[in-house]
């Protein structure tokens, strides 16, 4: 098939970005969608012009470094995917793709489709963890029995890629999807329970700090979401920060 | 030349990490304070290793060329880690574990080494349920197992199909503790580019800020090489599109021996590639194979309907169907170990009998199983007469349990449905067993340079089983490391910090200037994947699956030939001082066209087939085990470690020789 695309390209932080159009042809709609950008890049190179810069790991779905807003949508128009994962056989000969980076203050553009997600990180150090050393010298893994459903709900949370899908796809720019997933997991494990209340308090205000926008509770995050994070985890949190709130 | 030394201790195989343990030298907590650990790479063994060195009180450095230390490749691996817990009751022990790694690697790795991962296998677990790792559990609430490749027991411990996931998120939950005390200066976004040597000891490396460009300069006391595999080296493979040897080669350059480079992976259960344009080959655990059976069509004129379309695979009688597995190895049906499972479907599919377009194809077929749980479930349910319907309905709820995000992959990439049609699965490069010579310590030929994880070459021997991977990462990160590398910076406490600004590093970073100067200003006429996918294409058919004189000969002098027009040709648009991907491929695939050839010379080197290297010219030729791989224990049972000598082709091998005191050598049968 041949495509349009439309691409936000722009230099660096500083500078002020625009879309530009490219043509692809001959594209296989067996292709990944991120093949269809390598093959863009090639042709680019053999021009002697800049290829796009865009993040991507694993081409398997798990990293979470993959970022694309595809016509509109976080990993493009699939769901349970990421945009490595989405796959040319989702277009149509000689449709128009818009590519940008996915957008929020949070996420500064690094260059083209590339965004600093360093927000991320420091909400997970401010509490993402369970205080525990890795000496080995823990009791044994099975001397506390924890419920399947427990133990099943929480990898569900677990299985978050911190790819940032669910705040670029938000009208605010919340993170409460990407933090509730977090806090959940070990709100759900008897693991997670000593330090519960630093955890959700610590992590909330580091969000806070980050610029992320508020949760009003339209959903879009759990529908772009790769991995299916259910809002039952922002419901989760909620009650966990108005709990530890009244400890505090 | 320096001899190779293994350092293991002496004494009972058994006692040996204990008795070490208590003899080594210590540094006090105050002191650790002023010591600089570097560590490259945050994987499962980067990243376990960062965290406890800090914990323990050193000043660590970590690097890592993703945006963060949860993207490193150690996130794919799918199907589970190994530990002799003996949950099941099933006879497992530290010694079966040891037993089978060893005979699973073919007899080509160090006991001592194998006896104490298995030793600290079970303390894994532990750590990483207390770490709030929600493994996958019974509905007693206990943790459950499932089985692998190559082993009679069931020690594998998951998380559904995202083991190496949550094991990752778990190390990095304990690295982001110590970076949130300051203890882990945390550097993403860098690519180390060379290690700095003073006085013969790892004091530094030179890296790239891969945003800005920027060439920086960071000492320490010692450096960990925990920068993965090589399995790039063939282009096309499971590893991440970023994953690259360049850590390990550049260490290799300047004093540290690389052993055994021919050992590779080739993983039997992999999606077939569907053309050219492939960038990536994608795994599918081989946790499979517990459920899943391996089969082609018994009749050349079903395989040909199957290719025209004509004919569904459903459609073919069970006899009709050869498992070829389960015909083969009748001890070890589908769950053979990952060599014998990729060569049994190279055999088929050079046979002719493969099942797609491109004739490179084999069925991984998961009715019988949907079947025997829908009854089991429907039993449970108190239904004694479920219809067709029922039974499939509730045994594809129990598959989609267990491997549920391994189906949606599937389906998502060759939009099939594989509960109702069988997966079409080919062997695809995954992991690599060769990698730098360490001791027992882990520390490399270059005193105060350690390597763990997949970089290094110490436990797998020829052939690594399933699910051990993740154990040898996080055992040499969590455990190993942490003990071994105090004996040695016990000598470092008076030391002080170590400068930056010394004509070592100086000289250095003028190398590693000129090499980035030299990819911008070539303006050559090829793009860097050109290279890449030229290397790729002679690696997989000329040094891949089956090996022998001819071929490897072509291709010493063919990746000669890519390699110096790469030198003379390569394109590398942009500029230096900028966010530049093109320039970090160029680096890479520059020192993969290294590694390449210096792998191909490794496995001509080594004239008997064992584990994942095969040798057309060493095949048992009669008796029960015909036509399987024929191992040279008399000729061959050593360690080949390369020191490098200017190009690939000078490298000198050295032979550190193996034995076997508490394992039996013999052959490796799954029959």
């Amino acid at each position: 098939m041949n495509l349009t695309l439309k691409i936000w390209r722009q230099k660096g932080p500083n500078d002020k970005g625009q879309m530009v159009d490219y043509k692809v042809t001959d594209i296989s709609e067996h292709m990944s969608f991120l093949e269809m950008m390598d093959v863009l890049n090639e042709q680019l190179v053999a021009k002697d012009e800049e290829p796009v810069a865009f993040d991507h790991d694993c081409r398997e779905g798990i990293c979470g470094m993959c970022s694309m807003y595809i016509n509109g949508e976080a990993h493009g128009p699939d769901r349970g995917i990421t945009t490595c994962q989405l796959h040319m056989r989702m277009f149509k000969d000689g449709e128009t793709i818009t590519i940008e980076p996915f957008r929020a203050n949070a996420f500064p553009v690094i260059k083209d489709l590339v965004v600093d997600r360093m927000a991320f990180e420091r909400i997970q150090q401010a509490g993402g963890f369970i205080s525990v050393n890795t000496s080995g010298n823990t009791q044994d893994a099975n001397a506390i029995p924890i419920s399947k459903h427990a133990a099943d709900d929480a990898m569900d949370a677990a299985t978050c890629i911190g790819c940032g899908a669910c705040v670029a796809t938000c009208k605010n720019s919340s993170a409460m999807l990407f933090v509730s997933a977090k806090v959940s997991q070990y709100a759900l494990l008897p693991q997670g329970q000593v330090e519960a209340t630093d955890r959700v308090l610590n992590m909330v205000k580091q969000m806070d700090e980050e610029g992320f926008g508020n949760c009003t509770n339209t959903g879009a995050c759990e529908v772009e979401c790769p991995k299916g994070i259910s809002l039952e985890n922002i419901a989760r949190m909620n009650r966990e920060y108005l709990a530890a709130s009244l400890k505090g | 030349m320096a001899k190779l030394d293994s350092k293991v201790p002496k004494g009972p195989i058994a006692d040996k990490w204990t008795t070490y343990k208590d003899k080594i030298d210590l540094v006090n907590p105050a002191n650790k304070r002023n010591i600089d650990i570097i560590v490259i790479g945050t994987g499962l063994a980067g990243g376990s290793a960062a965290a406890t060195l800090a914990e323990l009180g050193y000043n660590v450095k970590a690097f890592a060329y993703q945006d963060s230390p949860r993207r490193a490749h150690s996130i794919a691996a799918q199907g589970g880690i190994n530990a002799a817990k003996n949950y099941m009751g099933d006879g497992d022990s530290n010694y079966r574990l040891f037993y089978d790694t060893v005979k699973g690697g073919d007899y080509r790795s160090r006991e001592a080494n194998v006896y104490r991962l298995a030793e600290v296998s079970g303390n894994i677990i532990d750590q990483c349920v207390a770490q709030g790792v929600p493994f996958a559990r019974d509905y007693g609430g206990l943790l459950d197992n499932r089985s692998f490749g190559g082993v009679l027991v069931s020690r594998t411990f998951y998380a559904k199909g995202q083991t190496g996931q949550q094991l990752l998120l778990g190390a990095y939950s304990a690295m982001n503790r110590q970076i949130a005390r300051g203890k882990i200066e945390m550097h993403n976004r860098h690519e180390m580019l060379d290690v700095v040597i003073v006085d013969g000891k790892a004091r530094g490396i030179i890296a790239r800020n891969l945003i800005t460009g920027e060439i920086e300069r960071h000492s320490a006391h010692a450096v960990v090489i925990a920068s993965g595999g090589y399995g790039n080296v063939y282009f096309l493979s499971t590893n991440a599109m970023g994953s690259n040897a360049t850590a390990a080669w550049k260490i290799h350059k300047k004093g540290a021996y690389f052993a055994n480079p021919c050992y590779t992976q080739i993983h039997p259960t992999c999606i077939p590639r569907s053309g050219d344009y492939q960038s990536k080959l994608t795994l599918m655990s081989e946790s499979l194979r517990n459920d899943g059976r391996i089969w082609v069509p018994k009749h050349m004129e079903d395989v040909l309907a199957i290719r025209e379309g004509k004919l569904k695979p459903t459609q073919i009688p069970e006899e009709n169907r050869d498992y070829y597995l389960e015909r083969r190895y009748p001890a070890f049906g589908n769950l053979v170990p990952r060599d014998v499972a990729s060569r049994a479907a190279k055999e088929r599919c050079d046979a002719g009998y493969g099942v797609n377009e491109t004739g490179e194809a084999v069925y991984l077929d998961f009715k019988a199983a949907i079947q025997r749980y829908g009854t089991e479930q429907a039993l449970l349910h108190g239904d004694h007469n479920p219809s067709k319907e029922k039974i499939l309905e509730l045994g594809e709820a129990v598959i989609e349990e267990k491997y549920g995000n391994l189906f949606q992959m599937y389906e998502k990439i060759v939009a099939e449905n594989p509960y109702k049609t069988p997966m079409m699965i080919y062997p695809a490069t995954h992991y690599t067993m060769g990698g730098v010579w360490v001791d027992y310590n882990l520390m490399t030929t270059v005193p105060g340079l350690y390597c763990i994880g997949e970089a290094n070459f110490s436990d797998h021997g020829a052939n690594r089983l399933g699910a051990s991977a993740l154990m040898q990462g996080l055992a040499d990160g969590y455990f190993v490391l942490p003990y071994t590398i105090g004996d040695y910076l016990s000598d470092d406490i008076r030391t002080g910090e170590i400068p930056t600004d010394t004509a070592e590093f100086e000289e250095a970073e003028k190398e590693v200037k000129e090499r980035l100067d030299f990819f911008i200003n070539n303006k050559g006429t090829h793009s860097v994947d050109y290279y890449h996918k030229k290397l790729g294409k002679i690696m997989w058919d000329k040094v891949g699956m089956a090996r022998n004189e001819k071929h490897l000969k072509e291709a010493i002098a063919e990746i000669k030939e890519i390699r110096e027009d790469f030198w003379k040709n390569v394109k590398v648009p942009g500029s230096l001082n900028e966010f530049n991907q093109e320039l970090e491929k160029a680096g890479r695939v520059a020192d993969f066209l290294e590694l390449g050839e210096l792998f191909a010379k490794d496995a001509l080197d080594r004239k008997e087939s064992c584990g994942g290297h095969f040798r057309d010219e060493s095949v048992e030729t009669d008796g029960p085990q015909k036509g399987e791989a024929l191992r040279d224990d008399k000729n061959y049972k050593y360690v080949a470690a390369w020191e490098y000598k200017g190009e690939p082709s000078d490298a000198i091998l050295h032979k550190e020789e193996l034995e076997f005191k508490d394992i039996e050598l013999k052959t490796r049968s799954y029959k």
